[in-house]
């Protein structure tokens, strides 16, 4: 990076960390810190609707949808999310390759799953055989985009639905005597005023979704996590020029310190969303913001 | 090979009881549940490890926190933000390098690397950081009756706390901690997928779902497995405390009594 790193005599001084520092695999890991970054912008957005569509079903009074809705909620219950991450990547990889093989291949006769293989035609894989790295890597990334959004949207939508009961029967009955037909009154009654009782739920869900970044390490997508594993490790001058002892303890005090500033930003700025939204509402906080500024 | 005949080779693999080698190929149904209930006893034993321990630390978490001398509520405060602003796994990769470092001086710290005393210690820590912040939301809702009540009777420092103040705050707070309880049982699935070593392949259950699952490339069989039991375990657990939670408001008149409401806390 810089030209002095080339000078041997750096060694050993404090300007060797500079080098060390920005060689090339560690430009790599700054730049999976992006990618934990795009997870979250990505991921929170399409759990959002995920689970506004979820609440919606759960509310349905057509019983196959309410159903699908209760039951895409309740089945985060009971179980551990990160089985349900390890679970949805192959499960997501495997039913895309068979839809594929459904369509690519309609005349392929032999079973596809042989004992411990599942087989598709050459055609159906995903990606293919003979794409570039970057497609794999983006496979990699777009399913685990898919499956943070599947088990976070089931959270969502377990918020969301909260929040829909929360808002008081009575906005509802008189939206009905004003003859708003239900649909009229989901959409400008319910809508508008379940954001504030769904918001604790969800400031919450936000930092468990960033709590739960690290996981990406379990989906094999090169993050922070296998890249702090990666850098830390003992090197020898034989394969690196810059060789250090076992300093994973450093690199992983660095990402604890890394999530401990992003939970106090967003607890900051939550905060600050909370008092936007609670302003002319008819809650406890609301109140509260009424008599600070009549005041 | 019968059945039965498996969870005798199988039923205790976990903590290494039994036949030595893990099924290599054509897995039956009984093997993977045996083996998965066989790592359910680890789960089962960080859950509970973490859950008796925890629960003082938490205790004594919580009544720092809400203290008025700064020396006790700021390390506290520091406490819980730590083990609750930073995710569970990169407590785990870091303590572990952190054992490992201090190993290689202290030759002492050698059970310390291995995941039934180091990933105990996070678990522990973790828990008592998260049931801590509960305790505390207790504390600080406790009806002030109560506490002029027992000031009124002469009751004071210990006496006042140990008969008004934690029976109350436990009661406040139960529902919420049986929520911890449950998820601090599902994160104790983190434990081999961090840096621990599953030793001799000795897992919990998720480690011989996932072993299963990369096997036979099929994740439609033990991931419902691993399911099943966890569930189990869920209902069981929230079985053991709502009879606790009976026993904290025996007290009160029925229509008083607090209901087991059970809010989704999701993932740490």
């Amino acid at each position: 990076m810089f030209s002095y790193c080339a000078d041997p005599d750096t060694l050993g001084t404090f300007r060797w960390f500079s080098c060390y520092l920005t060689n090339g695999v560690h430009w790599s890991f700054y730049l999976s810190f992006i990618k934990v970054l795009a997870l979250l912008a990505v991921t929170a957005p399409v759990a959002l609707a995920f689970g506004f569509a979820g609440a919606m079903a759960a509310r349905s009074h057509v019983p196959p949808l309410g159903w699908l809705g209760k039951g895409y909620i309740a089945i985060v219950r009971g179980v551990p999310d990160i089985a349900f991450f390890l679970f949805f990547v192959i499960a997501l990889d495997q039913g895309f390759e068979w839809m594929r093989h459904q369509v690519l291949c309609p005349d392929w006769t032999d079973p596809i799953r042989q004992g411990n293989d599942f087989l598709v035609c050459p055609q159906a894989k995903l990606p293919l055989g003979t794409a570039p790295e970057w497609v794999h890597e983006t496979y990699g990334f777009f399913l685990a985009v898919i499956t943070f959004s599947i088990v976070f949207g089931a959270f969502a939508a377990n918020v969301l639905f909260g929040g829909m009961r929360a808002v008081p029967l009575a906005q509802l009955e008189t939206a009905e005597a004003y003859g708003m037909t239900r649909r009229q009154t989901f959409w400008r009654i319910l809508v508008p005023q379940m954001w504030v009782y769904a918001l604790p739920g969800l400031s919450n869900l936000w930092m468990v979704l960033i709590k739960a970044t690290p996981l990406l390490f379990l989906l094999g997508v090169e993050d922070i996590v296998y890249w702090a594993r990666e850098l830390g490790g003992t090197k020898t001058s034989k394969f690196t020029a810059y060789p250090h002892g076992d300093w994973r303890i450093w690199y992983f005090l660095f990402l604890l310190i890394f999530y401990l500033g992003m939970t106090r930003v967003s607890e900051i700025g939550l905060e600050r969303l909370m008092r936007r939204l609670s302003h002319g509402q008819a809650t406890a906080a609301g109140e509260l913001l009424r008599k600070e500024t009549t005041a | 090979m019968s059945c039965l005949q498996t969870i005798q080779d199988y039923g205790l693999r976990s903590i290494g009881i039994g036949e030595r080698l893990l099924p290599r190929s054509d897995f039956t149904l009984c093997e993977q549940f045996t083996l998965i209930g066989s790592g359910m006893i680890w789960n089962i034993y960080f859950g509970v490890m973490a859950l008796a321990t925890g629960f003082f630390l938490a205790t004594a978490v919580a009544l720092g926190k809400a203290s008025s001398r700064k020396w006790l509520r700021k390390p506290s405060e520091w406490f819980i933000f730590i083990f609750r602003g930073s995710p569970l796994f990169i407590q785990f990769f870091f303590a572990y390098f952190l054992f490992l470092s201090l190993k290689k001086t202290y030759p002492m710290f050698d059970a310390f690397t291995s995941a039934w005393l180091g990933a105990l210690i996070v678990l522990f820590l973790n828990t008592a950081a998260y049931s801590g912040e509960i305790f505390y939301g207790a504390l600080r809702s406790i009806p002030k009756g109560d506490i002029e009540a027992a000031d009124a009777y002469g009751m004071s420092g210990w006496s006042r706390f140990r008969r008004i103040v934690w029976p109350t705050m436990l009661r406040l707070a139960w529902p919420a901690y049986t929520n911890e309880a449950i998820f601090l049982f599902h994160a104790t699935t983190l434990v081999f997928f961090s840096a621990f070593p599953a030793w001799q392949q000795r897992g919990d259950a998720l480690y011989y779902a996932s072993y299963f699952a990369d096997k036979t490339f099929n994740p439609f069989v033990p991931y419902p497995i691993l399911a099943f039991y966890f569930i189990l375990l869920t209902l069981v657990i929230v079985g053991v405390f709502g009879l606790i939670n009976k026993r904290l408001n025996r007290h009160l008149p029925v229509a008083r009594k607090a209901k087991m409401r059970f809010r989704l806390n999701l993932a740490r």
